[in-house]
């Protein structure tokens, strides 16, 4: 029993090893959203510049949607926009924009109009009132919002091909099933 | 050399600024304080080791920004914090609330301090209780007589 007890140390270090290997493995980016299952945050946005329509919390009732951050500064965003265009395209689901931090307020609306837009609504969001009510953290990031108006997903980074075929599309199926 | 002692004196005498903007500053002092003692509280969800207080990040000083507004418009320093949790969750607390999931976190390191001590006070006691126990006489069998016997004599003749 005495020299069991010599091996209690190593064993607590070998729980603890286990712990810290699990942790190191996570990113550390991936905050978990306090959102998630609850109601859309109360916010709205002004129109972006040559538009006469803004985005609000009003326009997410009724029907299951993506709410999209995105910003013309944003590599990924830039990454993921042709397959939002797809999606549009398709008709898949209405997307719709936070357009976060331009620099001035013709970037976004350029860039749209270079790269093409995806969105039902877009949002104009220069003082990230909308993105901090949404809790993001950065861009792009993307809310799965229910017909009731709840927040049920977020997906941080862009959407791609796979990752919406594998994970993101099941989920809208399934939300629009309720 | 003979620069470095006033040069050190005069940096001590700097003022940690953070990373605040002289722009951000309010013009009411006592608010401005409460802005500056909640933002050290929060975490920089961009840089995350980093109160938004220090905080480079646009995000940071956006939420800086919203502190202050919100301050202004008559919020209290709880009502500030409240509403950021709410958005962003416990993470955004450098300092976490006591509660059912961090007790393990708050506690742990006193308990195992504390097991520690426990195990030291035994540990203690009976080295102690070793030293104090008095030393056993067992006497010599009729074999080991004999022996020490014969020994003895083998001494005393020479």
């Amino acid at each position: 029993m005495r020299r069991l007890s010599y091996f209690i140390p190593l064993a607590v270090l070998a729980v603890l090893a286990v712990y810290f290997s699990l942790g190191l493995g996570r990113n550390p980016n991936t905050l978990p959203s306090v959102l998630i299952n609850q109601q859309v945050p109360d916010f709205d946005l002004k129109p972006i510049k040559g538009s006469d329509r803004g985005f609000s919390s009003a326009d997410l009732k009724g029907k299951v949607s993506l709410v999209n951050i995105f910003g013309s500064w944003c590599v990924s965003c830039r990454i993921e926009h042709p397959f939002l265009m797809d999606l549009k395209e398709k008709g898949v689901i209405p997307i719709y924009g936070i357009d976060w931090r331009e620099v001035d307020d013709d970037a976004g609306p350029n860039w749209l109009r270079k790269y093409g837009d995806p969105y039902t609504l877009i949002g104009n969001d220069p003082k990230s009132k909308g993105a901090i009510a949404f809790g993001v953290t950065g861009a792009p990031e993307t809310f799965f919002v229910d017909k009731q108006g709840f927040i049920r997903y977020k997906h941080m980074g862009p959407i791609t091909e796979q990752n919406w075929r594998d994970t993101l599309f099941p989920i809208v199926e399934e939300l629009r099933r309720q | 050399m003979r620069l470095i002692l006033p040069l050190l004196a005069v940096l001590m005498l700097a003022a940690p600024v953070g990373a605040v903007d002289p722009q951000e500053v309010l013009t009411d002092p006592l608010l401005e304080k409460r802005a500056r003692s909640i933002s050290l509280g929060l975490r920089c969800v961009v840089c995350q080791n980093q109160s938004i207080d220090d905080s480079d990040a646009q995000l940071a000083r956006d939420l800086r920004l919203l502190v202050r507004d919100r301050l202004t418009e008559g919020d209290s320093d709880q009502e500030v914090v409240d509403y950021i949790v709410s958005r962003y969750g416990d993470f955004v607390l450098l300092r976490p609330p006591v509660k059912g999931v961090t007790y393990a976190l708050w506690f742990g390191p006193i308990l195992i301090a504390l097991l520690g001590l426990l195990g030291l006070i035994l540990y203690f006691r009976r080295q102690k209780a070793a030293i104090a126990a008095p030393i056993q006489e067992s006497p010599l069998s009729d074999d080991e007589r004999q022996r020490l016997d014969s020994y003895l004599e083998k001494d005393a003749d020479q």
